[in-house]
């Protein structure tokens, strides 16, 4: 008797939030798959109209604009992101002192908010007030910098304030797998005469394959959902030249009463972080198995 | 400076006041539902969604619920008004404000409101936002009992009973006129131009070009897609009325390709020159503040913006002169914010519906609420004495453009069109106006887009 109560109580504990999340998370995966590909535009209505609204969506310039955006942001974010926080964890895996102090320094704008984020580079980048400005009144009159406000160059501040945002954390994800790496192999290679460039380059880096899996996936969703980052720092703009999916998805379901478009728009970003996270997941599993 | 610099870019007023308080005056400066600088959207749904909770359980008779984005201090005062009364008849208020630039905010807490089944007696719309509810089944109440026994038909301009009606029915109450059509000017710096008020796009650009050679902005501009849309609604008119009818409200493609339109956008980007680089972003409130201070010219904004003169202790006519855009005078590109009542049940929640739309409509709440919002009364038969110059001007040109047929929805304020097309517009326009495309290549996406949002 005892024993089937036991057997029973993880899935009495589980099944509150087993419920919820198949409702309110896969039950409205499944009902916003269904909006798109009905006739909805202010509030939800349940005419079918089959793929029409990804066709018109696939028609949008604007959508395309969105969709290049997040090309150049993804690309760029995760790039940088992940080199500056490769190189300042192998700076500080140099057993260096006030290492203790040193990390919360770099992790530390991650507990900030996309929007405080977002707020304080809209002030550094704004040639107004920010750095272009504090070069003037230092006497540097020739400096210019002015991306903010250059339709063409808007999106890169959007990288920049991300990757200033996020390095940090990846900085510690790093530095977790390199402190992970098993000393024995590093002890061995150095008896053989390597260096350190060729023992981070060839043993402990190629170590870290995991590492660099999980840095990937979190950047790659925190990119595909970037949005209060996006409203704080340039609004969108300069014209339309810094919107992303995400504030696609939301200018459509909800201010232009085009549901139908806004639920397709949501959708296809479903599907790219499936695509992304699927074959993690699938590897994480395959390499669980093995264990 | 330093500080007046910096409240440009800080979202909130810095001096005194509680964060909440300040948010929601900062977010309604917007007079008129217009969509002022965006605050973070999820912080709004936020804000709105608690209030939706705390204001839920509003349902008692003899009492009217009113959902609204007038929360900052004279509006709020001038709604206080209505309360009053409504009081004396027997009804009580039961306040339900979603602060908010522009009321989108307001509009996502509505939506929840009508999906749970729990609509409010009233709530605060623009444009086609009330035409898209007025569409589905049941949402909307019926105001005729009130409307047919007071007359609205005679007082109020056709092309607002355009959105207050629905299949011959009154859904709403029209509380105010905005026209967007307007051009603000600081009179000093007009004085040094020689001191006319240009009449013509032709004296416009000369007035500019001498502010320029004065060393000032020539024209204070927010780069923020409804801005350059609000610029664009201005242009489109002064090329005449039929073709805002055409290209604006009837979306005829051949309007919208000609070569009218080319002009328009070359027009806009004569405007565009006269903007400093610095203007994306801005709020609309900065750039009046640049007009005020000295620092720009003028600008080209809806009569929202007079109360940031009357804030500053300027006097029209004295300190600011206030001009219909060049080339629209008589004409007047409007948005219109109603209460618009919903289908509630019970006969004494639809008696005291009743009563508030009777309040909302009388001159006196019409004169002490626009006098304040620096809009005009939606029924042309008010008394103006209580109205400054430039509100007399205002009352006056709205009578005339309406008797002439010059009185039009203004497109970047959806009043000319529903939500996907307006959207379609600013995209096209702002696009233009930051160097994305040519005047050419616009016309040609204009065309298209409006054609893909239909």
């Amino acid at each position: 008797m005892k024993y089937k109560f036991q057997q029973w109580i993880p899935k009495l504990v589980l099944a509150p939030s087993f419920l919820l999340i198949l409702l309110f998370v896969y039950g409205f995966i499944f009902y916003t798959g269904y909006l798109s590909m009905t006739d909805s535009k202010l509030l939800p209505s349940y005419g079918w109209v089959g793929l029409e609204n990804y066709n018109k969506l696939w028609a949008l310039s604007h959508w395309m604009t969105a969709l290049k955006n997040l090309a150049i942001f993804g690309i760029l974010y995760i790039v940088i992101s992940s080199v500056i926080g490769l190189v300042v964890a192998i700076l500080l895996d140099q057993k260096i002192r006030a290492e203790g102090l040193l990390r919360p320094i770099y992790l530390y704008p991650m507990a900030l908010s996309f929007i405080v984020t977002g707020t304080a580079w809209k002030w550094f980048l704004d040639p107004g007030i920010g750095i272009e400005n504090t070069m003037h009144n230092l006497g540097w009159l020739s400096f210019e910098f002015n991306w903010i406000k250059d339709s063409d160059f808007a999106i890169y501040t959007v990288v920049i304030a991300a990757v200033w945002q996020s390095s940090g954390f990846v900085m510690a994800m790093f530095l977790a797998g390199l402190r992970g790496v098993d000393n024995e192999i590093i002890k061995a290679a150095q008896i053989d005469g390597a260096s350190s460039v060729t023992i981070y380059r060839r043993i402990i880096i190629p170590l870290m394959r995991p590492v660099f899996l999980s840095a990937f996936v979190v950047l790659a969703h925190l990119a595909i959902k970037a949005y209060d980052l996006v409203i704080a720092l340039t609004g969108g703009g300069p014209g339309r030249a810094t919107e992303l999916p995400s504030t696609f998805m939301y200018s459509y379901t909800f201010t232009r009463n085009s549901m139908g478009i806004g639920a397709a728009s949501a959708i296809i970003m479903l599907a790219m972080i499936f695509s992304i996270i699927i074959p993690y997941l699938y590897s994480e599993l395959k390499s669980g198995g093995k264990q | 400076m330093t500080t007046l610099v910096l409240e440009q870019y800080w979202p909130l007023p810095l001096k005194g006041g509680g964060f909440i308080f300040k948010l929601m005056h900062w977010s309604n400066l917007c007079a008129g539902g217009v969509k002022e600088m965006k605050l973070n959207n999820l912080m709004r749904a936020a804000v709105c969604s608690a209030m939706v909770v705390s204001a839920g359980s509003a349902n008692a008779a003899d009492q009217v619920e009113v959902l609204h984005w007038w929360t900052s201090g004279g509006e709020a005062a001038a709604l206080n008004v209505l309360k009053g009364d409504l009081e004396s008849k027997g009804v009580k208020w039961a306040d339900m404000p979603v602060a908010g630039g522009g009321g989108d905010a307001a509009m996502t807490a509505l939506r929840a409101r009508v999906t749970s089944g729990n609509a409010p007696t009233a709530a605060q719309m623009l444009g086609f936002d009330i035409k898209d509810w007025a569409q589905i089944d049941g949402a909307v109440g019926d105001l005729n009992a009130v409307a047919n026994k007071e007359g609205w038909d005679k007082v109020v301009p056709t092309a607002l009973q355009d959105f207050s009606k629905h299949n011959g029915k009154w859904i709403a109450a029209p509380v105010n006129v905005h026209s967007t059509n307007w051009v603000w000017i600081n009179k000093k710096a007009l004085d040094a131009t020689g001191g006319k008020a240009p009449k013509t796009w032709g004296e416009m650009i000369k007035v500019m070009d001498a502010m320029k050679a004065n060393g000032i902005t020539p024209l204070a501009h927010g780069g923020q897609a409804w801005q350059d849309a609000t610029l664009f609604d201005a242009v489109v008119l002064s090329l005449g009325n039929d073709f805002y009818q055409a290209a604006m409200i009837d979306h005829d493609p051949k309007a919208l390709g000609g070569a009218k339109m080319k002009e328009a956008f070359d027009r806009m980007a004569k405007l565009r020159s006269y903007v400093d680089d610095n203007f994306s972003g801005r709020d609309w409130n900065l750039a009046s503040a640049m007009v005020i201070e000295g620092k720009a010219g003028m600008q080209m904004m809806g009569d929202w913006a007079k109360g940031e003169f009357l804030k500053a202790n300027q006097k029209p006519g004295e300190d600011f002169v206030c001009i219909r855009f060049p080339g629209t005078q008589g004409s007047v590109t409007f948005n219109s914010d109603q209460f618009v009542m919903f289908d509630v049940k019970g006969s004494s929640a639809k008696k005291s519906q009743l009563s508030m739309a009777s309040s909302v409509m009388s001159p006196k709440f019409q004169s002490a609420f626009n006098v304040v919002k620096g809009s005009v009364p939606s029924r042309t038969d008010v008394p103006n004495t209580d109205f400054d110059a430039c509100g007399k001007k205002g009352m006056a040109d709205l009578a005339q453009a309406g008797a002439n047929g010059g009185l039009f929805g203004s497109m970047a304020h959806g009043h000319a069109a529903p939500a996907a097309v307006k959207g379609a517009v600013y995209d096209v326009v702002t696009a233009h106006f930051n160097g994305q495309y040519n005047s050419a290549k616009a016309v040609k996406e204009l065309v298209s887009a409006v054609a893909a949002a239909k």
